[in-house]
């Protein structure tokens, strides 16, 4: 389990200004590396794209004339700087295969991609929350054993697994909903919610069992805090002292989770674009594998990095508006 | 409510309070008796591990779960212990109040302090719309606060141990509580901090009319503020009675140490310090 | 309570280590030769979880798949842990700004979760067991460096390295005989949960077909075939699938055993 506070203790000492240039200075670096190091296993690991595309039989003029038509004859240097100038304007370059802009099938595809983490978190959350705080209350009693025993199987069950059979409960079996495929929303609502049913609560399923158990811990360290005992002893309940007081603080340290935890929510919808064959990002990636297609694949990936230090960064700040310590240290 | 019938009688009232934990193998508090009467201030004194805080703690009804708590503590007659958590928190911050040994961990980090005192008010005095913060800024000037308005603002990372600790007390006296329990108020504070701390307690106790449970390891802390004391050793009370006869003839050869530690302007210049251990052998007398 | 969850956690990694090491010298088929005339068998006394679609003995391939399950858990672990341990370590004992920026820069990889990192690597160079490996090995680096991190910050803060210090014992004398030993344990229950994440991820790769290619068989390849049977032979997609979660929660009860056994304070937080 990682360090619940490593953000919180790494920034407690300097003022708010500081704080957020700091960390922004931190995200745009790591916005550089994780460009660099994309484009070196993309454009300059794996030798003569050409030849990949092309195959073994062709000849030296097609690769030659190939090599000159998408740039793979200039410079490693100047073809990375032209790479990222172009996303910075909005240009994710030409797919080497359907010659279609790269920054086109992106979007097209974002959205499915974005609804399905948005809902996946969403789901966990509401049930991690409460669930997670009756397993830190009750960690005595039976209930709370019965909890921390279902979160340790949802931990190690696959999503790819959890999606296979919610399809064949509830597609197959009951047929109360589609096995696969995705309808936009401005289509038709309803059945595009149908559709988002089953992959949100099978990425969800995994979701929730992790962020309980952080939650739990969380709020088990906050029960034996000194200033809980001072609320009981003010009047409130147990149960109120922890909603008043113990929510609060225990979601400092949940909130550091919830960043890394979005990281893998992209992945997951990765692999449950696949199993309910839903036209996102994860799929545009998988095609533009499987086709060598590397300009689509170094954009996509280079969005998904992006989104996930966006939330990282996020997660960072929001300490600042969270704990009062780091907000208000210049005082 | 006819005051003849309270008369004369205690307002807490703890018989043979016994504390176990581990399934009753740990015996950490036996047949602890005592009664206090309204107004009336009672010093508990030991040293730690001696169950003073634990009889504090099962009269408010924070122990953890896993103790076992048997005996009677009666309130105005009514039996505490066995009450459900939602009666205890009804009679907790507002007749009964407790203020602990930790300023530095005993607020909420992530709120004002003037939130966390008008909090308590509003918790047991609801509908009074407007009127609680004035009240706040007021109590938190009584517990000798400077600049209540600042003070109220503040987060309690920003505030030094004394000052927390005066926010705590406020906390306490907001709703004008019939008991105050005082465990180690001034331990954790400075010592020039201390005396203003304990001088202010008593000036609240004496202005609330209140009565007071004061638990301290430091038999001339105790002697500031109570006027009759209970001596606990290893989780018995053994001796107790007002604090001039202990002082003068001390029934208890723990409570003889005690005393003579304490009376330090009577040791000869030169000679070795008194300790406890002079008087009483730890263990010879004790419970085993 | 901390014996039962490091009892079961040895007990389920103990069956899927049995599984895999059975299965190099006995199976009871041949777990890669097609036979036609035996599709889709239901489980039966000959075959006890059925065949697939090409007629394979579905226990056979989940044996032989343990194999596959393991090395690419070894391998990725130790990768991680040969990498990550010496720069924690190393950050955590000459600290200042340098250690800073060597953490940042392993922060950076914490965007490059495994997938994205097998799904580079299987653009550039075609998927396979190797570069699946190699994925989850890198992404699992900063885990190791935070714990070996935060173990040498902690010991070298405590009295009796000080002491040692002030006795004049050097850097890495103390790196040797006080750091190691009380970083090794930590690692090592951070080896074992790395392992569960390492299964659930070359799990995904394979249904993925990003990683170990047919024909030789792994779980989460089993589980994309199966899905082609679901509305005529769902039992297929049971058996793989409860292999991985074994597998997953057998090194995650053995990781929370082990940290239970070495730090009982840590006890409530962790279960």
């Amino acid at each position: 389990m990682p360090n619940l506070r490593r953000g919180a203790t790494r920034l407690r000492i300097r003022g708010p200004a500081v704080t957020v240039a700091i960390r922004v200075a931190i995200f745009l670096l790591s916005l550089v590396l994780a460009s660099v190091l994309i484009f070196v296993v993309c454009a300059a690991l794996p030798g003569d794209i050409a030849q990949v595309i092309l195959g073994q039989n062709a000849t030296s003029e097609s690769l030659a004339a190939l090599r000159h038509s998408l740039g793979l004859d200039r410079p490693l240097l100047s073809r990375y700087l032209d790479w990222v100038g172009g996303m910075l304007t909005g240009d994710f370059g030409t797919s080497f295969f359907t010659r279609l802009p790269v920054a086109d099938q992106i979007a097209t595809r974002l959205a499915v991609t974005g609804w399905l983490v948005f809902f996946g978190m969403a789901v966990a959350l509401l049930v991690a929350v409460p669930v997670g705080m009756i397993a830190a209350v009750r960690r005595r009693r039976l209930s709370g054993a019965v909890i921390s025993g279902l979160s340790q199987i949802g931990l190690a069950v696959p999503a790819f697994w959890a999606g296979i059979l919610a399809v064949f409960i509830f597609a197959v079996k009951l047929r109360w909903l589609p096995a696969n495929g995705y309808v936009p929303l401005r289509e038709d609502p309803m059945q595009w919610a149908a559709h988002l049913v089953l992959p949100v609560l099978s990425l969800a399923v995994v979701q929730a069992s992790v962020l309980t158990r952080y939650v739990r811990s969380a709020i088990v360290d906050v029960l034996e805090e000194d200033y809980i005992r001072t609320a009981r002893a003010a009047g409130w309940t147990r149960l109120g002292a922890l909603w008043r007081h113990g929510l609060r603080n225990a979601s400092i340290s949940v909130v550091t989770v919830l960043g890394l935890q979005l990281a893998t929510l992209f992945v997951g919808a990765i692999v449950i674009e696949s199993v309910f064959a839903l036209p996102g990002l994860g799929q545009l990636l998988l095609d533009a594998v499987a086709q060598r297609d590397l300009m689509v694949v170094q954009g996509t990936v280079m969005v998904l990095v992006f989104a996930v230090l966006v939330v990282n960064t996020a997660v960072d700040l929001s300490y600042v508006a969270l704990d009062p310590r780091i907000r208000t240290a210049r005082r | 409510m006819s005051t003849t019938a309270l008369t004369g009688a205690p307002l807490l009232a703890v018989r043979d309070l016994s504390v176990a934990f581990d399934r009753g193998r740990r015996r950490v508090l036996h047949q602890v008796s005592f009664d206090i009467a309204p107004g009336q201030r009672l010093g508990l004194i030991g040293e730690s591990g001696s169950g003073k805080s634990l009889t504090a703690l099962a009269v408010m009804g924070l122990l953890p779960d896993s103790a076992e708590v048997t005996g009677s503590v009666r309130w105005r007659g009514a039996e505490l212990l066995g009450q459900g958590e939602r009666a205890l928190a009804r009679l907790r911050g507002s007749e009964l109040a407790m203020i602990f040994q930790e300023p530095m961990t005993a607020l909420d980090p992530t709120m004002k302090v003037g939130r966390q005192v008008a909090e308590v008010r509003r918790l047991h005095r609801s509908a009074e719309p407007g009127r609680v913060r004035p009240l706040v800024l007021a109590m938190l000037s009584s517990v000798g606060l400077p600049d209540p308005v600042r003070i109220a603002d503040s987060f309690p990372h920003q505030l030094s141990g004394g000052q927390r600790q005066r926010v705590v007390t406020a906390m306490a006296l907001v709703n004008s509580p019939d008991l105050l329990i005082c465990d180690e108020p001034t331990t954790a504070l400075d010592v020039t901090v201390q005396a203003r701390v304990l001088a202010l307690i008593d000036q609240a106790l004496t202005r609330e009319q209140a009565a007071c449970l004061f638990i301290s390891h430091d038999l001339a802390v105790v002697a500031q503020v109570c006027s009759n004391v209970l001596v606990m050793l290893d989780g018995r009370v053994v001796d107790g009675g007002p604090v001039d006869r202990l002082f003068r003839a001390p029934e208890h050869p723990y409570t003889a140490g005690l005393v003579a530690t304490a009376r330090l302007d009577l040791v000869e210049p030169g000679s070795r310090l008194p300790v406890i251990g002079d008087f009483y052998a730890s263990g010879a007398a004790g419970p085993q | 309570m901390r014996r039962v969850t490091l009892l079961a956690g040895v007990a389920l990694v103990s069956v899927v280590v049995l599984l895999a090491l059975v299965s190099f010298v006995w199976t009871p088929y041949d777990p890669v030769r097609v036979d036609p005339s035996a599709r889709l068998l239901g489980p039966s006394a000959a075959h006890w979880l059925g065949t697939d679609g090409f007629g394979i003995d579905i226990a056979s391939r989940i044996m032989v798949a343990a194999q596959t399950c393991l090395l690419v858990g070894v391998i990725a672990v130790g990768i991680a842990a040969l990498v990550g341990v010496p720069i924690g370590i190393g950050s955590g004992l000459l600290g200042g700004w340098f250690s800073e920026v060597v953490m940042r820069v392993t922060d950076v990889l914490y965007a490059f979760p495994a997938l994205l990192l097998a799904i580079l690597l299987a653009a550039a160079f075609g998927a396979s067991t190797w570069t699946a490996m190699i994925a989850i090995g890198i992404a699992t680096i900063p885990a190791f460096a935070r714990v070996a991190r935060a173990g040498t910050v902690q010991v070298m803060a405590s009295d009796y390295v000080l002491a040692a210090r002030s006795c004049g014992t050097g850097r890495a004398a103390i790196a040797g005989r006080h750091i190691l030993p009380n970083v090794a344990p930590v690692v090592g229950v951070q080896a074992s949960v790395a392992f569960g994440i390492a299964i659930l991820a070359e799990a995904a790769l394979s249904y993925l077909g990003l990683a170990t290619p047919p024909p030789t068989p792994t779980w989460g390849r089993m589980l994309r075939d199966a899905q082609t049977y679901l509305f005529t032979e769902p039992s297929l997609a049971l058996w793989p699938g409860l292999a991985i979660a074994v597998a997953v929660l057998g090194f995650n009860l053995l990781g929370d055993g082990l940290r239970d056994l070495l730090d009982p304070k840590l006890r409530e937080q962790a279960r």
